[in-house]
Protein backbone atom coordinates (compact mmCIF):
# COMPACT_ATOMS: atom_id res chain seq x y z
CA UNK A 1 0.00 0.00 0.00
CA UNK A 2 2.62 2.42 0.85
CA UNK A 3 4.72 1.54 -2.59
CA UNK A 4 1.80 2.31 -4.53
CA UNK A 5 0.62 5.56 -2.61
CA UNK A 6 4.50 6.43 -2.98
CA UNK A 7 3.81 5.76 -6.83
CA UNK A 8 0.35 7.43 -7.05
CA UNK A 9 1.98 10.51 -5.43
CA UNK A 10 4.98 10.59 -8.40
CA UNK A 11 1.74 10.16 -10.72
CA UNK A 12 -0.19 13.12 -9.61
CA UNK A 13 3.32 15.10 -9.18
CA UNK A 14 3.83 14.72 -12.90
CA UNK A 15 0.14 15.75 -13.25
CA UNK A 16 0.82 18.80 -11.65
CA UNK A 17 2.47 21.23 -13.77
CA UNK A 18 0.68 22.35 -17.14
CA UNK A 19 4.05 21.39 -19.53
CA UNK A 20 3.61 17.95 -18.54
CA UNK A 21 0.31 17.67 -18.85
CA UNK A 22 0.58 19.10 -22.10
CA UNK A 23 3.01 16.61 -23.23
CA UNK A 24 0.80 13.85 -22.17
CA UNK A 25 -2.15 14.72 -24.35
CA UNK A 26 0.69 15.06 -27.22
CA UNK A 27 1.68 11.66 -26.49
CA UNK A 28 -2.22 10.73 -26.40
CA UNK A 29 -2.32 11.35 -30.00
CA UNK A 30 1.02 9.35 -30.82
CA UNK A 31 4.48 8.76 -29.91
CA UNK A 32 6.95 11.36 -30.19
CA UNK A 33 10.29 12.05 -29.95
CA UNK A 34 12.17 14.17 -27.15
CA UNK A 35 12.68 16.96 -29.48
CA UNK A 36 9.20 16.83 -31.09
CA UNK A 37 7.69 16.37 -27.35
CA UNK A 38 10.04 19.74 -26.67
CA UNK A 39 8.83 21.68 -29.36
CA UNK A 40 6.31 23.77 -28.68
CA UNK A 41 7.17 24.78 -25.95
CA UNK A 42 10.10 27.47 -26.86
CA UNK A 43 12.34 25.59 -23.72
CA UNK A 44 15.64 23.95 -24.09
CA UNK A 45 16.23 20.13 -24.94
CA UNK A 46 17.85 19.83 -20.98
CA UNK A 47 14.40 21.68 -19.17
CA UNK A 48 12.19 19.31 -22.10
CA UNK A 49 14.30 16.09 -20.86
CA UNK A 50 13.87 17.11 -16.96
CA UNK A 51 9.99 17.04 -17.61
CA UNK A 52 10.14 13.82 -20.04
CA UNK A 53 12.58 12.04 -16.52
CA UNK A 54 9.80 13.39 -13.84
CA UNK A 55 6.72 11.69 -16.29
CA UNK A 56 9.04 9.41 -17.19
CA UNK A 57 9.49 8.39 -13.39
CA UNK A 58 5.89 8.54 -12.92
CA UNK A 59 5.52 5.63 -14.95
CA UNK A 60 3.38 7.68 -17.32
CA UNK A 61 5.74 7.49 -20.05
CA UNK A 62 7.74 4.88 -21.67
CA UNK A 63 10.74 5.65 -24.00
CA UNK A 64 12.38 3.43 -26.50
CA UNK A 65 15.70 3.67 -28.30
CA UNK A 66 15.67 2.89 -32.11
CA UNK A 67 19.08 4.03 -33.75
CA UNK A 68 20.05 7.04 -32.09
CA UNK A 69 16.71 8.19 -31.58
CA UNK A 70 14.82 8.23 -28.46
CA UNK A 71 10.42 7.70 -28.71
CA UNK A 72 8.18 8.47 -25.47
CA UNK A 73 5.33 6.74 -25.71
CA UNK A 74 2.29 7.40 -23.10
CA UNK A 75 1.51 4.91 -20.35
CA UNK A 76 -2.05 5.37 -19.18
CA UNK A 77 -1.59 2.55 -16.86
CA UNK A 78 -0.65 4.28 -13.89
CA UNK A 79 -3.05 6.87 -14.40
CA UNK A 80 -6.18 4.67 -14.58
CA UNK A 81 -4.99 2.54 -11.92
CA UNK A 82 -8.04 0.30 -12.98
CA UNK A 83 -8.27 -2.29 -10.46
CA UNK A 84 -7.95 0.04 -7.49
CA UNK A 85 -10.34 2.22 -9.27
CA UNK A 86 -12.77 -1.25 -9.94
CA UNK A 87 -12.60 -1.86 -6.47
CA UNK A 88 -13.71 1.53 -5.21
CA UNK A 89 -16.14 1.45 -8.36
CA UNK A 90 -17.52 -2.24 -6.47
CA UNK A 91 -18.46 -0.59 -3.29
CA UNK A 92 -21.18 1.58 -4.88
CA UNK A 93 -22.76 -1.87 -6.83
CA UNK A 94 -22.77 -3.58 -3.07
CA UNK A 95 -24.22 -0.79 -1.33
CA UNK A 96 -26.53 -0.58 -4.22
CA UNK A 97 -27.54 -4.84 -3.79
CA UNK A 98 -28.01 -4.19 -0.22
CA UNK A 99 -30.50 -1.33 -0.58
CA UNK A 100 -32.06 -3.70 -3.04
CA UNK A 101 -32.27 -6.31 -0.55
CA UNK A 102 -33.78 -4.08 1.89
CA UNK A 103 -36.00 -3.07 -0.54
CA UNK A 104 -37.76 -6.65 -1.03
CA UNK A 105 -37.31 -7.73 2.57
CA UNK A 106 -39.26 -4.70 3.89
CA UNK A 107 -41.35 -3.65 0.62
CA UNK A 108 -42.69 -0.33 0.84
CA UNK A 109 -46.69 0.02 1.21
CA UNK A 110 -48.29 0.42 -2.64
CA UNK B 1 -1.08 -2.23 -23.69
CA UNK B 2 -1.85 -5.30 -21.95
CA UNK B 3 -4.63 -4.53 -19.38
CA UNK B 4 -5.68 -7.58 -17.44
CA UNK B 5 -8.47 -8.67 -19.11
CA UNK B 6 -10.79 -10.20 -16.48
CA UNK B 7 -8.95 -7.54 -13.91
CA UNK B 8 -10.00 -4.64 -15.08
CA UNK B 9 -12.72 -4.56 -17.89
CA UNK B 10 -15.72 -6.00 -15.88
CA UNK B 11 -17.28 -6.15 -12.54
CA UNK B 12 -19.51 -9.07 -11.12
CA UNK B 13 -21.41 -9.20 -8.57
CA UNK B 14 -23.97 -12.10 -7.33
CA UNK B 15 -27.20 -11.50 -4.53
CA UNK B 16 -29.30 -14.24 -3.37
CA UNK B 17 -31.68 -12.41 -2.85
CA UNK B 18 -35.23 -13.86 -0.59
CA UNK B 19 -38.20 -13.06 -3.14
CA UNK B 20 -39.78 -14.67 -6.03
CA UNK B 21 -37.94 -13.92 -9.43
CA UNK B 22 -41.13 -11.91 -10.45
CA UNK B 23 -40.68 -9.64 -7.66
CA UNK B 24 -37.30 -8.54 -7.93
CA UNK B 25 -38.08 -8.25 -11.55
CA UNK B 26 -40.36 -5.40 -10.62
CA UNK B 27 -37.94 -4.08 -8.50
CA UNK B 28 -35.45 -4.10 -11.41
CA UNK B 29 -37.76 -2.60 -13.95
CA UNK B 30 -40.03 -0.61 -12.29
CA UNK B 31 -38.91 3.03 -12.48
CA UNK B 32 -39.85 4.20 -9.31
CA UNK B 33 -38.75 1.01 -7.25
CA UNK B 34 -35.40 0.91 -9.57
CA UNK B 35 -34.93 4.36 -8.07
CA UNK B 36 -35.26 3.43 -4.82
CA UNK B 37 -32.58 1.10 -4.15
CA UNK B 38 -30.56 2.51 -6.69
CA UNK B 39 -30.82 6.35 -5.83
CA UNK B 40 -32.31 7.69 -8.46
CA UNK B 41 -35.47 10.10 -9.01
CA UNK B 42 -36.58 8.10 -13.01
CA UNK B 43 -39.12 9.26 -14.96
CA UNK B 44 -40.07 7.15 -18.17
CA UNK B 45 -40.33 3.40 -18.28
CA UNK B 46 -38.03 0.02 -18.63
CA UNK B 47 -38.19 -0.82 -22.62
CA UNK B 48 -35.80 -1.52 -24.97
CA UNK B 49 -34.55 1.46 -26.96
CA UNK B 50 -35.64 4.00 -24.01
CA UNK B 51 -33.88 6.60 -22.49
CA UNK B 52 -33.98 6.85 -18.31
CA UNK B 53 -32.96 9.95 -16.72
CA UNK B 54 -33.33 11.52 -13.59
CA UNK B 55 -31.55 13.10 -10.95
CA UNK B 56 -29.38 10.95 -8.33
CA UNK B 57 -30.85 10.97 -5.03
CA UNK B 58 -27.82 9.60 -2.94
CA UNK B 59 -26.57 12.45 -0.37
CA UNK B 60 -23.96 14.67 -2.41
CA UNK B 61 -24.80 13.34 -5.65
CA UNK B 62 -27.43 15.78 -6.12
CA UNK B 63 -26.14 17.38 -8.66
CA UNK B 64 -25.46 14.26 -11.31
CA UNK B 65 -27.87 13.33 -13.58
CA UNK B 66 -28.56 9.59 -14.27
CA UNK B 67 -28.88 8.68 -18.00
CA UNK B 68 -28.87 5.06 -19.34
CA UNK B 69 -30.09 3.78 -22.55
CA UNK B 70 -32.09 0.57 -22.04
CA UNK B 71 -30.93 -2.53 -24.29
CA UNK B 72 -32.52 -5.99 -23.10
CA UNK B 73 -35.43 -6.89 -21.79
CA UNK B 74 -36.33 -10.25 -21.16
CA UNK B 75 -39.27 -10.34 -19.01
CA UNK B 76 -38.14 -12.21 -15.74
CA UNK B 77 -34.94 -13.04 -17.21
CA UNK B 78 -32.66 -10.36 -18.23
CA UNK B 79 -32.25 -6.35 -18.43
CA UNK B 80 -29.49 -4.12 -19.86
CA UNK B 81 -28.78 -0.93 -19.65
CA UNK B 82 -25.58 0.97 -21.26
CA UNK B 83 -24.47 4.33 -19.25
CA UNK B 84 -21.26 6.22 -18.46
CA UNK B 85 -20.02 5.25 -14.93
CA UNK B 86 -19.16 7.59 -12.62
CA UNK B 87 -20.63 10.66 -14.68
CA UNK B 88 -20.40 12.74 -11.62
CA UNK B 89 -18.11 15.93 -12.35
CA UNK B 90 -21.10 19.01 -13.45
CA UNK B 91 -21.03 20.49 -16.23
CA UNK B 92 -19.03 17.80 -18.17
CA UNK B 93 -20.77 16.46 -21.02
CA UNK B 94 -19.64 12.45 -21.37
CA UNK B 95 -22.06 11.87 -24.41
CA UNK B 96 -18.48 11.10 -26.46
CA UNK B 97 -17.07 9.15 -23.92
CA UNK B 98 -17.71 4.98 -24.71
CA UNK B 99 -20.18 3.24 -22.09
CA UNK B 100 -20.63 0.48 -20.23
CA UNK B 101 -22.73 -2.18 -20.58
CA UNK B 102 -24.87 -3.10 -17.07
CA UNK B 103 -26.76 -6.41 -17.07
CA UNK B 104 -28.98 -8.02 -14.83
CA UNK B 105 -30.01 -11.70 -14.24
CA UNK B 106 -32.15 -13.24 -12.83
CA UNK B 107 -32.41 -17.03 -11.73
CA UNK B 108 -34.80 -18.86 -9.96
CA UNK B 109 -32.83 -20.73 -7.06
CA UNK B 110 -34.32 -23.12 -4.48
CA UNK B 111 -36.62 -20.21 -2.21
CA UNK B 112 -34.73 -17.22 -3.69
CA UNK B 113 -33.70 -15.51 -6.86
CA UNK B 114 -29.83 -15.38 -7.63
CA UNK B 115 -29.63 -11.87 -9.12
CA UNK B 116 -26.03 -11.34 -11.13
CA UNK B 117 -24.80 -7.95 -12.40
CA UNK B 118 -22.30 -7.44 -14.63
CA UNK B 119 -21.02 -4.46 -15.69
CA UNK B 120 -18.32 -4.26 -18.59
CA UNK B 121 -16.75 -2.42 -20.76
CA UNK B 122 -14.13 -0.27 -18.01
CA UNK B 123 -10.89 -0.75 -20.59
CA UNK B 124 -12.90 1.76 -23.05
CA UNK B 125 -13.33 4.46 -20.27
CA UNK B 126 -10.45 7.34 -20.34
CA UNK B 127 -7.80 7.03 -18.00
CA UNK B 128 -8.06 9.94 -17.16
CA UNK B 129 -11.64 9.64 -16.18
CA UNK B 130 -10.76 6.81 -14.13
CA UNK B 131 -8.28 8.17 -12.41
CA UNK B 132 -10.37 11.00 -11.23
CA UNK B 133 -12.99 8.77 -9.93
CA UNK B 134 -10.32 6.43 -8.02
CA UNK B 135 -9.12 9.86 -6.51
CA UNK B 136 -12.66 10.84 -5.92
CA UNK B 137 -13.15 7.38 -4.07
CA UNK B 138 -10.05 7.13 -1.84
CA UNK B 139 -10.11 8.87 1.32
CA UNK B 140 -7.17 11.49 2.25
CA UNK B 141 -6.33 12.44 -1.16
CA UNK B 142 -7.92 15.70 -1.29
CA UNK B 143 -4.18 17.80 -2.49
CA UNK B 144 -4.14 15.07 -5.53
CA UNK B 145 -8.26 15.53 -6.25
CA UNK B 146 -7.31 19.18 -6.56
CA UNK B 147 -4.46 18.39 -8.95
CA UNK B 148 -6.20 15.86 -10.96
CA UNK B 149 -9.71 18.61 -10.96
CA UNK B 150 -6.63 20.99 -13.00
CA UNK B 151 -5.70 18.25 -15.18
CA UNK B 152 -8.28 18.04 -16.30
CA UNK B 153 -9.97 21.37 -16.76
CA UNK B 154 -6.65 22.83 -18.44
Amino acid sequence: MVEQSVQLDNVFRALGDPTRRAMLRRLAAQERTVGELAEPFKMSLAAASKHIKTLENAGLLRRTVRGRTHYCQLNPQPLSDADEWLRSYERLWDRRLEALEALLRHPEKE
Amino acid sequence: MSLRQSGTDRIEKQIRLVAPRARVWHALTNTREFGQWFGVKLTGSVAPGATLRGPITIKGFEHVKFEATVETVEPESRFSFRWHPYAVEPGVDYSDEPTTLVVFTLVEVEGATLLTVVESGFDQIPASRRAKAFAMNSNGWGAQVENLKRYLTA
